[in-house]
């Protein structure tokens, strides 16, 4: 295995008094798919946050891409730059194009010229097949157009890692299938992927890892046909059992 | 056995009288018979009205004369004489009249300058902002006081009517928009001194009514300043202004930052925005957008409390309309209300300007199809 491109070890962090995640350790090769589910509110946000530290922890250490995440970065902007992330919300900026959006960061973060931003973000618009709606503004395109454009504006700034938090939760069921199917590209592609996740025919499709949180803990981690057919632990049991059940 | 293909129902026109100007009256004038009775009404109230005022302003209205014998008819309504012999006075106040062409250019070169810039159309954005912020101001300020380039000096104290109200209400809008900005960023800061700072500064000035402020420019803070220096009752006012009208702004700013969802704080700290970067790009044309009304309401406010100036002795419009009260050749019982109508109207003017230009910003603006 070749260096790993995330290494958390024993990373604890705390809202207040609150412990939310306890002793969490991981590595992630590059190129590896990794999707994290478990019930509401055991932290799974809150891990993949700390990874491109739109959250803090207190405790432990995590290093991405050999750098170390902590008090003491001096170029944080540049590691979040490598770190691609898409949000439930989208999170789109509204008052700007589907192109502004995707041009954005590499023209004032990567001091990309104008001409060079556009060129890649038709690219990768081409490639999350929304081509067309380049000049159309977020409010006037559906769930799943807008979450694709999210994900190409993340692409345009040619991240390393890419975080998906829950990437499909706030979709029609409808437009489930054109996001996965992009996230699906993505992955064979051999972008290195960190997912959370409840579609479960999605992580048995790409994933290498299936991580299972609960209370701020990793419970169990395994392959994917081991985790679902073989859980071996029984609040992993229960979990798939809901998300299996429907 | 084939499926069943299914066809949607065409559509089909409303029925007649739903429609064009009958359905429309129909529906918003004489709905129900409430709705009737208070349609004639307001009819009626608004004809009764527009009655009074056309019979003052144009029927029993003086047009023209030399002095007060124009103004003293058995009936007598607007006059408008005495503005028309006092216009000089209103617009210049007591600037020398063979200087007045240098506050023309000034005018003329602001209205040429504001035009292009506030038709969202024209281009050559960036180099008309320059122009106005850079070059406008030092021209305006070289133009107006002179004493420099072979023009002759004219004290401050001489600028009056339009001229006073203009130059305030302009430098207190350019002023405030950006320092309102800036304290609703620093009252949101993570640093607490930063943020006690500006709060304490919000707060005061709010606190405080706009003639406090203003007294103490011009009083108490020559007390403050070493002996020998000595600015400008004009330059001091405008400076009371300026921060009073940007408190303001910053709370109706900080409104518009606190709408703006953490999502988007995330998305752009994502991307690899820093602070500044993520405000200006990001964050602040959300926010800004959001709050035009209020924006354009503080504007206005301000620009109507210019007025207040008269009490440390400058002569804006209002100020110098009422100074003329006192000219016994015009003494006439319609001199002062054909006066105060005129002030008014002018004040209006550019305040219905203002508020109908952040109507069209707002629709241009909009990038959501929803509303
Ligand atoms: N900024 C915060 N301050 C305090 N508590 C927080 C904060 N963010 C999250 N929490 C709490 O931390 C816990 C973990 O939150 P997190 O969002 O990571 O859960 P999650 O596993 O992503 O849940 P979900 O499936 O609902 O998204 C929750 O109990 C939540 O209430
Ligand atoms: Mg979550």
């Amino acid at each position: 295995m070749t260096d790993p491109v995330i290494r958390i070890s024993d990373m604890n962090k705390w809202f207040g008094t609150f412990h939310v995640l306890r002793d969490i350790n991981l590595q992630v090769a590059a190129g590896e798919k990794i999707v994290i589910c478990g019930p509401s509110g055991s932290g799974k946000s809150t891990l993949i946050r700390c990874l491109n530290r739109l959250e803090q922890h207190q405790e432990g250490t995590i290093e991405v891409e050999g750098v170390s995440l902590d008090g003491s970065l001096k170029n944080l902007e540049s590691i979040r730059s490598n770190v691609g992330m898409v949000f439930q919300q989208f999170n789109l900026f509204p008052h700007m194009s589907v192109l502004e959006n995707c041009t954005l960061a590499p023209i004032w973060v990567k001091q990309k010229t104008k001409q060079e931003a556009e060129a890649l973000a038709r690219q990768f618009l081409e490639r999350v097949r929304i081509p067309d709606q380049a000049d159309k503004y977020p409010g006037q395109l559906s769930g799943g157009q807008q979450q694709r454009v999210a994900i190409a504006r993340a692409l345009c700034m040619n991240p390393d890692i890419m975080l998906f938090d829950e990437p499909t939760s706030a979709l029609d069921p409808e437009m489930i299938k054109e996001v996965l199917d992009v996230m699906v590209e993505l992955a064979e592609d051999g972008m290195t992927m960190l997912c959370v996740t409840h579609e479960m025919g999605f992580a048995r499709q790409v994933a290498d890892r299936v991580i299972f949180m609960d209370e701020g803990e990793i419970v169990e981690e395994n392959e994917p046909e081991a985790f679902f057919s073989n859980p071996q632990n029984e609040r992993t049991k229960m979990f798939l059992s809901q998300v299996l059940s429907h | 056995m084939s499926a069943k293909t299914w066809t949607p129902t065409p559509a089909r026109p409303a029925p007649a009288n739903t429609v064009g100007f009958v359905g429309w009256a129909r529906e918003n004038l004489f709905a129900t018979k409430f709705d009737s009775a208070l349609t004639v009404f307001c009819a009626g109230l608004i004809l009764y009205v527009l009655d009074v005022v056309f019979g003052w302003a144009i029927v029993d209205a003086s047009f023209s004369g030399e002095d007060r014998n124009a103004c003293l008819k058995q009936v007598q309504g607007a006059c408008w004489p005495f503005i028309d012999a006092k216009l000089g006075q209103f617009i210049y106040g007591r600037y020398p009249e063979m200087e007045r062409w240098r506050v023309d250019w000034v005018f003329a070169l602001g209205l040429l300058g504001l035009v292009p810039l506030l038709m969202p159309k024209v281009g050559f954005k960036r180099a008309n902002v320059i122009f106005m912020l850079g070059f406008y101001p030092l021209f305006s300020f070289f133009m107006l006081t002179g004493g420099s380039f072979g023009l002759v000096p004219v004290e401050t104290s001489d600028w009056g009517g339009l001229l006073v109200t203009l130059v305030v209400a302009v430098t207190g809008i350019v002023g405030s928009l950006p320092l309102g900005i800036l304290l609703a960023l620093g009252r949101r800061s993570e640093l607490p001194i930063v943020r006690a700072l500006c709060v304490g500064f919000i707060e005061i000035f709010r606190g405080v009514p706009l003639i406090t402020v203003l007294f103490m420019a011009s009083v108490m803070l020559p007390l403050f300043l070493p002996d020998g220096v000595n600015f400008d009752k004009l330059m001091r006012c405008l400076i009371g202004v300026a921060l009073f009208a940007s408190a303001y702004m910053a709370e109706v700013v900080r409104g518009g930052l606190q709408a703006i969802p953490k999502g988007q704080y995330e998305a752009a700290a994502a991307l690899g925005f820093g602070y500044w970067k993520t405000t200006r790009l990001i964050i602040l044309p959300q926010a800004l957008k959001l709050v035009i009304p209020g924006i354009v309401n503080t504007f206005i406010g301000l620009f109507k409390d210019t007025t207040l100036v008269l009490i440390v002795g400058l002569f804006d419009l209002l100020g110098i309309v009422q100074l003329h009260f006192t000219d016994s050749s015009w003494a006439t019982p319609e001199t002062h209300i054909t006066g105060y109508a005129f002030a008014a109207f002018v004040f209006w003017v550019f305040c219905f300007a203002m508020s109908r230009y952040s109507i069209f910003m707002e629709k241009h603006l909009s990038t959501d199809p929803n509303q």
